[in-house]
């Protein structure tokens, strides 16, 4: 790392990582009251998702600098998280199918 | 790097160049942040796996998923209020991510006692945290019964998943709080202004060691927005 020893690196004014943490303070306050408040069902869930994926990307985003970074480093890390996301979907649909088969032998006795 | 970064193309064009060029993909990035980014990414993996197989197993099961916010209720005053440790605990972490982006920020400008400060505050956050989650496994296994394999609450997957979920964040969040720890020693000591070699490493180090630490330090946050999300709210 010596070749980068006393470069020049541009800050960032303190208020942006204040603002972010204040913010992420309030999504956590808003998913801890979907919990308080006993919202069920859908609502609840897409609540959760909802406030959960906005505190990450502002984590990433900003706490990490991703958003300052060049594409380069940016998609090498972004696409394979995404697919990541899309294959717990994937597995938790298949969930329900285990789930069916479980009921149909175990309980109904096949 | 001798080339100026800004007269590289940006956006979609800087990608392809980046790319196709014969030296090195990440532009104006050290070897150490990239190689941190790496991780982090096969970090995601395995907690994305624990993620998956939790999820999956508590959606296959026809035995009732323990209520966690029953579970994890805490008494204040003779009266129980869900999830108040977990809530606290949540709280304390993201502060910690706060005060961590503060101290990269103060590394980059150079200035050395704000910097340590902040880490320390930073690595009191994570010490913090993890002894309130020892509390939590403590009450768990101890007055609850809750074990890999049972527990009174409803389906035994409950336990298995909830200690190697929540034990392999606090492993992290336990070696982050050691790193935090020596990183503040080094800062304070001047090891990046005067490019004292490392320990370890023997090798010089700038403040972008810094920002190394506050990207695996964020990760360990991120891991916990998750956990909270999927385990204990869900």
């Amino acid at each position: 790392m010596a070749q980068y020893r006393n470069k020049k690196v541009k800050t960032h004014k303190i208020g942006i990582y204040l603002w972010i943490w204040g913010l992420l303070f309030v999504f956590s306050f808003f998913s801890y009251m979907i919990d308080y408040l006993n919202f069920e069902g859908s609502l609840r869930w897409t609540l959760i998702v909802l406030f959960m994926l906005s505190k990450a990307a502002l984590i990433v985003a900003i706490f990490m600098h991703l958003f300052w970074e060049r594409y380069a480093i940016v998609n090498v890390l972004l696409w394979p998280m995404t697919l990541m996301l899309l294959f717990v979907w994937i597995m938790v649909a298949e969930s329900e199918y285990t789930l069916l088969t479980r009921i149909f032998y175990f309980i109904l006795g096949g | 790097m001798s080339r100026a970064i800004n007269k590289l193309p940006k956006g979609w064009d800087g990608l392809t160049s980046d790319f196709s060029s014969d030296q090195k993909a990440f532009k104006g990035m050290s070897w150490g942040k990239a190689m941190m980014w790496i991780f982090i990414l096969s970090d995601t993996f395995i907690f994305s796996c624990f993620l998956i197989s939790y999820l999956t197993g508590r959606a296959s099961t026809t035995a009732s998923w323990p209520d966690a916010s029953i579970v994890f209720e805490l008494e204040v005053f003779g009266t129980s209020v869900p999830l108040l440790l977990i809530a606290i605990m949540t709280f304390i972490l993201i502060s910690s991510s706060g005060t961590m982006a503060i101290a990269v920020k103060y590394g980059y400008e150079k200035n050395r006692k704000l910097c340590a400060i902040f880490l320390l505050l930073t690595a009191l956050g994570g010490a913090a945290f993890v002894s309130m989650q020892a509390f939590e496994w403590t009450k768990l296994i101890f007055h609850e019964g809750v074990r890999p394999w049972d527990n009174p609450f409803g389906a035994v997957q409950f336990g298995s998943f909830f200690f190697m979920i929540t034990g392999f964040h606090g492993t992290h969040v336990t070696v982050g709080v050691i790193f935090l720890l020596i990183m503040a020693r080094k800062t304070w000591r001047g090891d990046f202004d005067k490019g004292r070699r490392g320990y370890f490493t023997t090798m010089k180090s700038d403040y972008v060691a810094i920002e190394i630490m506050g990207l695996y330090w964020h990760f360990v946050d991120l891991v916990w927005v998750f956990i909270f999300a999927f385990f204990y709210l869900w």
